[in-house]
């Protein structure tokens, strides 16, 4: 039994993603291209929903939004560039010489610094405001912009491209007569997998039915003799490290600077937004729109119209049109 | 002797002064009723034994301990199971994720499975289904059985025929009854026929206080306290 409501979502999931690769389908100069932007859509939908799944869950379940999501992703990306490169803050070089098994500890290490800082910033900070959601907005936002500064103050403000070449990195592989990097294919199965692992969590685990449980009724939760606040803790944490996951899995590909978590950030919203907030299903499947219709339309106005500012755009028009057709988001729990 | 003690508690939602001095003695293994109109504070009672809403002052002592201050899941973990209004079951989890849930040591489900599915076997049947999918009745059959996985010594069980049909109310009447016989049970209750037969004792509040307490039996035959406080009859259905 399907209700009204979730049909029309299901329709509208359909038609848009339909759509869109119709769309690239005809418009795309051949099939390498409409290869490429496909595989691209795939690839930004992933890096988005890396900072989207922990903005997704900490807002369902706490209710707080957490605008330092962003900043977190940024540092991933400084974090996992200074322990790749010879010369940062952490040199490994030495240490560990094959540049690909460096690569796993960068990404490790800018998940564990994103878990310490997250559970740092929920203990000490988020802890006392959960009374006052104004006030923790204005902190969450205030957190990231002394984000961006540590980094500047760290790193310098001029932004890093990546340089040191490893296994997936320098890989291609041919599909319709294009060359596509491996590296691409890389972080979208990362991007599957880690969707898998926190589905099989939420699903299958005492604490994720807890958390499934408080993202529907918090008060309920606790008074069955559960720790809410640990349960928050924890998942704050997790959110954080995912999102500096994230941002070490993108450096390879986008480089670090300081700029980055800003357009992730916006993007994110509008998918989670458009999602539902606080259904994991929308959250995944949001950032998959979300990643695609940008690809799409940078694709189509880089060619045809000149002006890739579309591109930018494209999550909040999209995210202008979800909400026209449903309110609540595509999955949303109508309010 | 009794299993819970409340003192002159006062509470505050908001601005709003709730409760301003309710007193109240439960006693151990019986089913004690909170009678009382509409907005009388009956709820914010049992959500202040909780903590949930927290008195400002006023003392709640639980098999002797003080459990003022103390934050819910510490509360609950004492041994106080919450059966809250319109029963707050997780709609998106399995009815039996539903009692999983509410274990606090492994194997709590196990143990009470026999019980809580003779008490409501049309839940052993559903288990697989999602809260959500149950029907008012068995939605409030489950949040009591949700209480009854854990250890759990006192039941406070708010306004469980709210929205029901006549005939679920006499099962879930029977079932309470029934679990009477294992545990305290404190009921908010606006039927004041249901609460009359299941109750022996009862505590009135009227606008955020205590007025009366007594044996339920007492109760019965007394029109003009009855008349006074509940605006229902002993023959009315209310």
């Amino acid at each position: 039994m399907i209700k009204q409501s979730q049909r029309t979502s299901i329709i509208a999931i359909i038609v848009i993603f339909g759509g869109l690769i119709g769309f690239s389908f005809v418009t795309a100069g051949s099939l390498g291209d409409f290869g490429i932007t496909m595989l691209s859509g795939l690839f930004q939908g992933m890096l988005l929903f890396l900072v989207a799944s922990g903005l997704s869950i900490v807002f369902g379940l706490m209710g707080v939004l957490n605008f330092a999501q962003g900043g977190f992703f940024m540092l991933g990306a400084y974090v996992a560039y200074d322990i790749q490169h010879p010369g940062g803050l952490i040199d490994l070089t030495g240490a560990i010489p094959d540049p690909n098994v460096r690569f796993i500890f960068a990404v490790v290490g800018a998940a564990i610094v994103g878990a310490v800082l997250g559970f740092g910033f929920e203990r000490g900070l988020l802890r006392p405001l959960y009374a006052r959601p104004v006030f923790q907005l204005v902190l969450t936002f205030g957190v990231s912009l002394v984000i961006v500064q540590v980094v500047k103050a760290l790193w310098t403000t001029t932004p890093y491209s990546w340089t040191e070449t490893f296994g997936v990195r320098e890989g291609f592989f041919e599909l319709f007569g294009q060359r596509f990097s491996t590296y691409r294919l890389f972080v979208v199965v990362s991007g599957f997998a880690l969707i898998a692992a926190i589905w099989l969590l939420l699903q299958r685990t005492r604490i994720g039915i807890i958390i499934r449980a408080g993202v529907e009724d918090s008060a309920m939760v606790e008074a069955l003799g559960i720790n809410v606040r640990a349960v928050f803790a924890f998942v704050f944490t997790l959110g954080c490290a995912v999102a500096t996951l994230g941002g070490a899995i993108a450096a390879p590909f986008l480089g670090a600077s300081a700029g980055l978590g800003d357009s992730f950030l916006l993007a994110s919203i509008a998918v989670v937004v458009l999602g539902g907030l606080g259904s994991y299903g929308g959250t995944a499947i949001g950032s998959l729109l979300v990643g695609l219709a940008v690809s799409v339309v940078a694709s189509y106005a880089t060619r045809y119209l000149n002006a890739p500012v579309w591109a930018s755009l494209t999550p909040m028009l999209l995210l202008i049109l979800v909400l026209l057709i449903r309110p609540s988001g595509l999955f949303g729990e109508e309010r | 002797m009794n299993i819970l003690e409340i003192e002159a508690i006062d509470t505050f939602i908001g601005q709003f002064h709730i409760l301003e001095g309710v007193s109240l003695s439960v006693p151990l293994g019986a089913i004690t009723v909170i009678l009382g109109r509409n907005g009388a504070g009956k709820t914010t009672t049992l959500r202040s034994i909780m903590g949930m809403t927290p008195p400002r002052s006023g003392s709640i002592r639980f098999e002797g301990k003080p459990i003022g201050g103390k934050r819910p899941y510490t509360i609950a973990q004492m041994g106080i199971g919450y059966v809250p209004e319109h029963r707050a079951i997780f709609k998106e989890l399995s009815v039996h994720q539903n009692l999983e849930i509410a274990e606090r040591r492994r194997g709590d489900l196990h143990r009470q499975a026999a019980f809580i599915f003779e008490l409501f076997p049309d839940l052993e049947r559903l288990a697989h289904l999602s809260g959500g999918a149950l029907s008012g009745g068995q939605q409030q059959m489950l949040a009591i059985a949700r209480a009854l996985v854990p250890d759990n010594r006192l039941l406070l069980i708010d306004e469980p025929s709210e929205g029901l049909a006549p005939v679920i109310i006499e099962h879930l009447m029977a079932a309470i009854k029934r679990l009477s016989g294992q545990m305290t049970v404190l009921l908010v209750e606006q039927n004041f026929r249901m609460a009359s037969r299941l109750a022996e004792h009862y505590a009135i509040i009227e606008e955020g206080r205590s007025v009366a307490t007594g044996a339920m039996a007492d109760l019965r035959g007394d029109e003009v306290l009855i008349r006074r406080y509940l605006g229902v009859t002993t023959g009315g259905a209310a």
